[in-house]
């Protein structure tokens, strides 16, 4: 608990930050892009695109 | 060189190759030589980790943001810059010393003796802000600006640099499927001559590819002095020995910076520090 206390705000705020990006992020319909390219081998990624 | 104080890292070297299995567990795709399909890779991994590695179950981090800052309906990545920005935001480059698996790698790597190790050389220091400029012009411009017809653009630091891709994607699967193996061309040669260039490197030098090309470890480390895991040296207990940054491998001097940019939190100075004046 001692160590929570003593975390820096700004971490703290950023990480929520963050989080809200990943939701306006999932709202606006990036993931399904990030999924076609994982799901995908990416030739380009391996040398061969 | 030579100076360093060794410290025992096999524990940090467990966590990173339990991290490394739990996150490339598709092992079926090792032998059919394919690659995991399932709704997992919606989500991102924290460290450099292949998305085309047959073993992997995530998206890699770098990868997808190139990915949708490429496609021509988004042109930024909230989703993974967001995720960058909260794991960054707790961790800071934690992740670089106990979550990646390209850095267990170099780790590995760096334990094959050879006879005269290089800590630092001239120019250490300006070449460590190259990854920052790798960052925005393969990972962010490029892939903005330089679009097809479509308005869609590639992921350059996948394409033209990242060494982990060829690793950990390129060869097994060239290896396991003929079609492939039948593409071949000059761009699998420079990867490979990348990788090549890397691996030798990472015998000489602690973590080359961390230390001077890895635009995630450039992104985590905007955030080492801000997260909120952080490294602290209590001044009181603290006797300036010097045991610390002796111990540090990749050259930050605790005792001036605790969260140090370059820290990726491998706890070596804490092990090396004869009063334990250093705690996270």
């Amino acid at each position: 608990m001692k160590k929570f206390v003593r975390a820096p705000r700004s971490g703290i705020g950023l990480a929520v930050i963050g989080l809200v990006m990943m939701g306006f992020g999932i709202f606006r319909g990036e993931v399904p892009v990030v999924l076609e390219k994982a799901i995908n081998i990416c030739m380009e990624c391996i040398g061969i695109g | 060189m030579g100076r360093r104080k060794s410290t025992n890292e096999w524990k940090r070297h467990g966590v990173q190759a339990l991290w490394a299995l739990l996150t490339n567990s598709y092992l079926i795709g090792f032998v059919q030589g394919r690659i995991y399909k399932g709704k997992l890779k919606n989500l991102c991994v924290p460290g450099l980790n292949c998305y085309s590695c047959p073993g992997a179950l995530g998206a890699c981090p770098i990868g997808a943001m190139q990915a949708v800052i490429g496609n021509w309906n988004f042109k930024f990545a909230f989703y993974v810059a967001g995720f960058l920005m909260f794991v960054g935001a707790l961790m800071g480059r934690f992740v670089c010393g106990w979550l990646c698996p390209f850095g267990l790698i170099q780790d590995l790597l760096n334990k094959i003796p050879f006879p005269k190790k290089i800590d630092t050389f001239k120019g250490d220091k300006l070449l460590r802000k190259l990854k920052y400029v790798i960052f925005a012009v393969f990972v962010i411009l490029l892939p903005l600006v330089l679009v097809d017809v479509l308005g869609q653009g590639a992921p350059y630091f996948c394409k033209l640099i990242c060494p982990a891709g060829t690793l950990e994607g390129g060869i097994p699967l060239v290896l396991l499927n003929n079609s492939m193996r039948n593409a071949l061309g000059v761009l699998y040669a420079w990867k490979n001559v990348l990788l090549l260039i890397t691996v030798i490197l990472s015998i000489l030098i602690y973590r080359p590819f961390c230390k001077y090309i890895c635009p995630l470890g450039a992104v985590y480390s905007v955030f080492n002095p801000l997260s909120v895991f952080r490294y602290r040296v209590d001044k009181e207990k603290c006797t300036n020995c010097g045991a610390c940054a002796k111990a540090c491998k990749m050259q930050v001097d605790p005792v001036e910076n605790a969260n140090h940019p370059e820290c990726i939190r491998c706890g070596a100075c804490k092990k090396a520090c004869p009063v334990k004046a250093i705690s996270n």
